[in-house]
């Protein structure tokens, strides 16, 4: 059967539709002019500002302090979460309410994060955005390592007992190597989640030193400039990053599972 | 050696065991012969530990294996789909069991080389699974079983997944592993050849209940209830009504000649079978038989298999001849068996 070339025109629109942005943001980040709208020329001159600016540096090594922490706090519970809901319960209700903090609106979950903080009398700080990144990032986590165990063999782990070891060494060298694609791409996920987290980090923050999106949201209170375009550029080429290496090693690892 | 008393074990409404007891000796080959949900791997998996019954006890030489964790048996059971670790070599898999014994480094390398040169895979220690054959990774799965020298090997339906070939060949070495490492084998199987040619006893299943508990020759020339002889082997079934020792009484085609295995009331409804081997095609002139017409002639090389209609039978009479058959499909001919080679049963009313 001969595809109609009618049917790719729907398909590149959508990707220009998608990409042209991205691809004009990145464009302008090298355009040596004061504008963000004209291009004038090549220049990096505005990654030459971004590096000397004091604020954005900050705001950058705080948004990793955040997305490192969160995405330690995201995989561990996360994972174990997923393992809980797959192999000790049957209820469906547990399943969906575990999904929540992924699909319960930002504002929603920023808010009620800040109530319950103020409730234990926690001060705002850095720490408070890790914890609430954590628990917003942690069901994306369950979620994708949810969908690994469901498709993984359970007699593998009758196999570990049967052979003499107990829960817990099963456990550690059957089941989490399993699910250590999952874990891996769920883990990669939940940084990239973090990185980029404006609602949930401004409300949770207190009057802590800002993240990122936070300092990039004030400058632009001021009019886009080339500026953030070249920061809105590096930030895309580190979640691009960890997005494809994601995806890498979720590959080299179920090759080597069904090895 | 292992004893099992009792056991019940129903999923809701359905009885997956129904009072099962049966005893299997030290050494011994055992066989539990069903058909797919008959609860034949409900049983191994409750002497696995991985399923509790709802009543009855399980006891391993007089200690009872019920209130341990299936990691605290001694006892292991092969997979049907084999479970081997993906992640780790053939060598690793085989050590697992010995490693978490603890036991030391040096005493794990060499029970791991000493029981993969007995199946033969030495020259793939370093290989991973999904690198095997599927012949192969059964024997993998077998070394890991073995190594930890259990009392018990369950093996749950050992030889499914691998293609007739190379399944004959594993049914010798099965064998002649039992006989060397002398440890008793428990296999469970829907498949009646292999439990035949397989096992010392076996015990046919049927709904959760125990049918019959005999040795296979026994068994295929001796079954004692009407679910037996249809499903142990291809067998030919009349039913009727006992009269005396030779012989039913059949509706459709009046006596017929047999033996019945225990004494039944003139009167009381019987089953008679007689094995397609013990009946003989004879001229459709001949004085006694029952008369009908050639169906089909399959060719086996061996044997074939004549199937034969007989009017007032459903299902045709099937017959096998040594070698190739002289008679086609069309002819008219009589089919008869002596009283001896035709067994009579009770039916259950």
């Amino acid at each position: 059967m001969r595809r109609s070339k009618l049917l790719y025109v729907p398909f590149w629109a959508t990707y220009v539709f998608l990409y042209l942005p991205i691809v004009v943001l990145v464009v302008m980040s090298f355009n040596s002019g004061d504008s963000a709208y004209t291009y004038e020329g090549f220049s990096l001159k505005w990654y030459g500002e971004l590096a000397a600016d004091e604020r954005v540096r900050d705001g950058a090594v705080n948004t990793l302090i955040v997305a490192a922490g969160s995405t330690v706090i995201a995989t561990v519970l996360g994972t174990l979460l997923a393992v809980g809901l797959a192999r000790h319960t049957r209820s469906k209700v547990l399943d969906a309410v575990s999904l929540m903090p992924a699909v319960l609106p930002d504002l929603v979950l920023a808010i009620g994060l800040l109530v319950f903080f103020g409730l234990i009398q926690l001060t705002l700080g850095l720490y408070s955005v890790v914890l609430a990144h954590g628990v917003f990032a942690m069901a994306f986590v369950a979620a994708v390592v949810r969908t690994r165990l469901s498709g993984a063999d359970t007699s593998l782990e009758e196999a570990s007992r049967d052979l003499g070891a107990g829960p817990v060494a099963t456990f550690m060298r059957i089941t989490l190597p399993q699910l250590m694609p999952g874990i891996v791409a769920g883990a990669l996920l939940a940084f990239t989640l973090s990185l980029d987290e404006f609602v949930i980090a401004f409300f949770t923050i207190g009057n802590a030193e800002p993240t990122l999106p936070i300092v990039i949201y004030s400058m632009i209170r001021f009019g886009v400039t080339p500026k953030i375009n070249a920061l809105a550029a590096i930030l895309l080429l580190v979640s691009f990053t960890a997005v494809i290496a994601g995806q890498r090693l979720t590959k080299i690892g179920e090759s080597r599972a069904q090895d | 050696m292992l004893k099992i008393d009792g056991i019940s074990r129903r999923f809701g409404d359905v009885v997956a065991l129904d009072d099962v007891s049966l005893e299997i000796g030290q050494g011994e080959f055992f066989a539990l012969l069903g058909p797919s949900g008959c609860g034949k791997t409900t049983l191994l998996r409750i002497i696995a530990g991985f399923e509790t019954p709802d009543a009855g006890a399980v006891t391993l030489d007089g200690d009872d294996l019920l209130s341990r964790q299936p990691n605290r048996r001694p006892i292991s059971l092969m997979f049907q789909s084999y479970a081997l670790f993906p992640h780790m070599t053939v060598a690793k898999n085989v050590a697992y069991g010995l490693e978490r014994e603890r036991l030391p480094r040096q005493e794990v390398r060499q029970r791991v080389g000493e029981v993969l040169e007995t199946v033969g895979l030495s020259a793939h220690a370093s290989r991973r699974p999904a690198q095997l054959s599927g012949g192969q990774r059964q024997r993998v799965a077998l070394a890991r079983s073995i190594v930890k020298r259990p009392r018990l090997l369950l093996l749950d339906e050992p030889l499914s997944a691998l293609d007739k070939k190379v399944r004959a060949d594993m049914q010798l070495e099965l064998k002649r592993l039992q006989h060397d490492v002398g440890i008793t084998f428990v296999v469970v199987t829907h498949d009646q050849e292999e439990a035949m040619s397989l096992a010392d006893r076996i015990a046919v299943f049927d709904r959760g209940t125990v049918r019959q508990v005999d040795a296979p020759v026994a068994l295929y020339e001796r079954p004692c209830s009407p679910f037996v002889a249809d499903f142990v082997g291809a067998n030919n079934l009349f039913e009727g009504t006992a009269v005396g020792l030779d012989g039913i009484r059949s509706e459709e085609f009046g006596m017929l000649p047999g033996t019945p295995l225990s004494e039944l009331a003139a009167g009381a409804k019987a089953l008679l079978a007689v094995r397609p081997e013990k009946l003989a095609l004879a001229d459709q002139d001949a004085a006694r038989g029952l008369a009908g017409s050639v169906l089909d002639v399959s060719f086996y090389g061996g044997v074939s298999h004549i199937s034969v209609d007989v009017p007032g039978r459903v299902k045709p009479v099937l017959v096998a001849v040594q070698g190739a058959s002289a008679v086609q499909a069309g002819a008219k001919v009589k089919v008869r068996w002596n009283a001896q080679d035709a067994v009579i049963m009770a039916v259950d009313q």
